[in-house]
């Protein structure tokens, strides 16, 4: 209706989503529970071309008339937008033809009670505080849920829909030694409930990791091997994700322009973007513009061997969409990874520390200081020192950087441990050589 | 087209949702029935507004209307919360019952009698608010934004501009009875350069905004002045050279480098941290946390800034509160269920991103007040050290105490003098300890432009900050030169 509605007021082209959400979301503390919050939200987003001209708009009010209001005023906004020779919807013979059930939906994740959370939040806090005697206060405990359907249509006639669900449990410890704190947390996140980390070992390993840190002092300015655990290295390739877009490739923003087919890491480095993952937390039968989501390898053995698309993008630079068009409701496509991995190698993590003479195990990064343009890299930094192959003391207050592009060719061994608790997921791994700048 | 130009939120509110101050007495009522010390309901009608700019043409405009009520009830220090974008009688009963569970114990429905009070500030009152602006009008400021990058040198390749304007209408009904509303604008314009040369590409960043009218923007050539100073930005990044990496002096220039204080100690200071006792300072109130040369507050009562407010998103009055006084922590920033559990006085910084989100302590505008130095003594008196005149964004873990900023724009300091400019490096300090090293604060104090949000367990808010230039004796410097 509303796509009829937006051809009535003048648009030649047009395209909608319809996302509607329900979840909950507890937190206890010390115990007791804290907070108790529900979520229903239904919102819809259409965007319209009229000619080369497009605008996009949102609403949560399905009203008849307020629908019909939004068409119209969607196609008034467009038409004092400049003429875009790229714009428009994709070519009707790249959409998708089918919509498979790549295993997203958990009926189990929908019927967890509030009552239910609440007890495994509860048992994830209690076997944090009851691990150590230092473990002395709590950010507390929590654990949300949610579940999902998301519509997609085009005035090319696509139309297809899917169900998601995603649960999530999660322990903040904190320590507490010689009048200091520190903080940690260790979580687990899945679409199916039957895969959720138990309640007690989450409340273990957060304490663990928080008990890690007591007693954190500063290192002097050096230049060392850094090993990235898992969530840290997703880190990384999160950076990397973001400059194989199409977009920040056309707009000059990546520091990967002009680099495709050139060795950018050794030939141990393989990176894939897939969204047929299935129950992957990254997959989605078709992407945001109703084309089929695919594998896509975008590093093979070291080699930039693809970048990412989607429709407008891709005509930007005479590509083809690598259906990789992401929608949020209020917003026109953009590039956004699926399940982005960087395949496991054979090493052990334990095999990577051994492997550093003196250097730094990186377990929290904090700061936003990437350059986009240059990739160039400084974060402050938190880990674990190495001496002679071991782990040692731990270390804050200090800095490690680099540049993005001396740093993925500087990477010296991969993990066999993959972490999927993202869709942008990787190993352990290691860097040759970075700045760690301390005191 | 719906008026959302509205000077009467409760009206607003009640007509178009088909409710009247009745109805709404007995929901807040129902809600506290179960012993539950205090509850809320908040509505919001939210209009925003977006265009940008890049490769010479204006190429996408959006506009998102968002609408609903979210339902709050507190027990001691236990919240329950429902929301709905669906905003009528049925909905908001099913949200108080929901709500509601978190109050454990059974009591009877409460009598409120809710009294329409005016906010205690007008500090955004506008003739036209900026949504209503022509789009046109819009367009066209774009345009000559590109036109002027481009011809402040040839080595301006890519030119991004965005500007993005709200509307947002609040009405809080609370069982202490009141009813306030607010109507707040919001105006923000964003200049991105990219300059090449030889293969070298380098990026330069500025802009600024606030609740303003949307003539703002054009009053003074501000847009002319935000576009050259993202492209000198661009240019002198060029140059730049491998940051040092350690522990150096540093001077901060004014401004929006006060992200320091936003990161260092306003986080720490948040109620419900210290409440908890999870924030390194909770328990230093009365204690020196800085040199008496800092004098810290967080003030949400100035006129037209992007980070202020008439109320909170509580109904309570902003005001200013002394966070740091000569050195002394003197403060926390508080909400009502910690102001309550705390028996603190109320500050009015009880913050929600929208009505589907709980409150909790967020800062407005926090600066440090100015002092005796002049900034050209503060640059001579340093011999070797790192000027950093601009940033990105930065952040803490407020349990240990540490945090981050990254520098967007350096300088080298020799012999007190300023010198090249450096590539961004990130610095990283402790929070209860970095202010105890500055050793000079500048008489030039400056607020930011207006561009900052503050993300706080996945909440955003629109915030300020500000700073005179400032000298910190050991500050670690994340480049890649170690010395």
């Amino acid at each position: 209706m509303l796509l009829a509605g937006a051809r009535r007021h003048g648009a030649t082209a047009a395209d909608v989503v319809v996302a509607e959400g329900d979840g909950l979301d507890v937190g206890v503390r010390l115990g007791e529970i804290e907070k108790l919050k529900r979520a229903r939200q239904k919102h819809l987003g259409l965007r319209v071309f009229v000619g080369q001209r497009s605008a996009v708009t949102s609403s949560a009010d399905f009203a008849r008339d307020a629908v019909k209001r939004l068409a119209e005023d969607t196609c008034a906004l467009a038409r004092v937008i400049a003429a875009d020779p790229f714009a428009g919807l994709p070519e009707p013979a790249e959409l998708a033809t089918a919509v498979p059930d790549l295993d997203l939906y958990d009926a189990a994740v929908e019927d967890i009670s509030a009552e239910q959370a609440i007890a495994w939040a509860q048992e994830a806090e209690a076997a944090a505080l009851q691990a150590d005697p230092r473990i002395t206060n709590s950010e507390g405990g929590e654990c949300g849920t949610s579940t999902s359907r998301v519509l997609y249509a085009s005035s090319l006639g696509f139309r297809g829909e899917y169900r998601d669900s995603a649960v999530s449990l999660s322990a903040v410890p904190i320590a507490s030694e010689n009048g200091a704190m520190q903080r940690d947390y260790w979580y687990s996140a899945q679409r199916k409930l039957a895969r959720l980390e138990a309640p007690a070992d989450i409340g273990r390993k957060a304490a663990a990791r928080a008990l890690r840190r007591l007693n954190a002092r500063s290192v002097p300015t050096c230049e060392v091997p850094v090993v990235f655990d898992p969530e840290m290295a997703a880190g990384l390739l999160r950076h990397l994700a973001a400059a194989v877009s199409g977009y920040a490739l056309y707009k000059g923003t990546s520091f990967l322009i002009g680099k495709l087919g050139e060795r950018i890491a050794p030939d141990f480095v393989s990176v894939v973007d897939d969204g047929r993952l299935a129950g992957g937390l990254g997959s989605k039968p078709f992407d945001g513009e109703g084309l089929a989501t695919r594998r896509t390898v975008v590093v093979e053995r070291g080699i930039l061997t693809s970048y990412l698309f989607d429709t407008y993008s891709a005509r930007k630079l005479q590509h083809r969409s690598t259906g990789n068009a992401a929608r949020s409701v209020g917003s026109s496509p953009s590039v956004s990874p699926t399940n982005f991995v960087l395949q496991p190698g054979t090493c052990t993590a334990e095999e990577i520390i051994r492997s550093v003479p003196r250097g730094l195990y990186v377990t929290e990064l904090i700061g936003f200081g990437i350059n986009p343009v240059t990739g160039d890299y400084s974060r402050g930094a938190v880990g674990l020192w190495i001496e002679n192959g071991e782990l040692t003391y731990p270390v804050e207050e200090i800095t490690i950087a680099g540049n993005l592009l001396q740093m993925y060719a500087g990477i010296e061994m991969v993990g066999n441990d993959l972490d999927l608790r993202h869709a942008v997921a990787a190993p352990t791994l290691k860097i040759g050589r970075m700045t760690v700048a301390g005191n | 087209m719906t008026d959302v130009t509205t000077h009467d939120p409760e009206r607003f509110f009640l007509e178009r949702f088909g409710l009247s101050e009745a109805l709404l007495e007995q929901i807040v009522g129902s809600a506290i029935a179960r012993r539950a010390d205090y509850a809320d309901l908040y509505f919001e009608f939210r209009t925003v507004q977006s265009l940008s700019l890049e490769e010479g043409i204006v190429k996408s405009a959006s506009q998102h209307i968002a609408q609903g009520v979210g339902v709050r009830v507190v027990a001691g220090d236990k919240t329950g919360y429902a929301y709905s974008d669906d905003v009528t009688v049925d909905s908001l009963r099913l949200a108080t019952r929901t709500a509601q569970a978190i109050a454990q114990e059974r009591g009877e429905t409460q009598a409120v009698a809710v009294r329409p009070t005016a906010p205690a500030h007008d500090l955004y009152p506008l003739r036209h608010a900026p949504i209503e602006a022509p789009l046109a009008d819009k367009v066209d400021l774009l345009n000559r934004i590109d036109i002027a990058a481009r011809q402040h040198d040839t080595r301006i390749k890519n030119v991004m501009a965005s500007i993005g304007v709200e509307q947002k209408l609040v009405l809080i009904v609370s069982s202490t009875g009141t009813v306030v509303g607010d109507v707040q604008p919001l105006v923000r314009l964003n200049v991105t350069c990219i300059a090449e040369e030889r293969g070298n590409r380098q990026q330069g960043t500025y802009g600024g905004g606030g609740r303003v009218e949307y003539g703002f923007v054009l009053d003074d050539d501000r847009y002319r002045r935000f576009t050259r100073t993202a492209a000198e930005q661009a240019l002198r990044n060029l140059q730049a050279v491998d940051a040092p990496a350690g522990s150096m002096t540093v001077v901060l220039g004014p401004g929006w480098p006060g992200v320091l204080l936003h990161e260092a100690i306003g986080h720490g200071l948040e109620g419900d941290f210290n409440r908890k006792k999870t924030s390194a300072f909770s328990d230093l109130l009365g204690q020196q946390v800085a040199s008496p040369l800092c004098t810290v507050v967080d003030d949400g009562t100035i006129a037209h800034r992007r980070g202020s407010l008439n109320v909170d998103d509580e109904g309570t009055p902003t005001g200013r509160t002394v966070l740091i006084e000569k050195g002394i922590l003197r403060g926390y920033l508080q909400d009502r269920l910690n102001a309550r559990l705390m028996g603190m006085p109320l500050t009015g910084n009880g913050r929600r991103e929208s009505f589907a989100h709980i409150p909790m302590p967020r800062m407005t505008n926090t600066f440090m007040l100015a002092g005796e130095s002049t900034p050209e003594e503060i640059v001579r008196s340093v011999d070797r050290g790192l000027y950093a005149a601009y940033f990105g964004g930065g952040q803490v873990d407020i349990t240990s105490g540490k945090f981050v900023f990254s520098a967007s724009e350096a300088y080298l300091i020799e012999d007190g003098k300023i010198t090249r400019p450096v590539k961004g490096a990130t610095l990283i300090g402790n929070g209860p300890d970095v202010l105890k090293r500055i050793s000079m604060v500048g008489n030039d104090l400056q607020l930011d432009e207006g561009i900052g949000t503050c993300g706080k367990d996945g909440q955003s808010v629109p915030v300020g900050v500000g700073l005179p230039t400032i000298r910190i004796d050991g500050v670690t410097v994340g480049g890649t030169q170690a010395a």
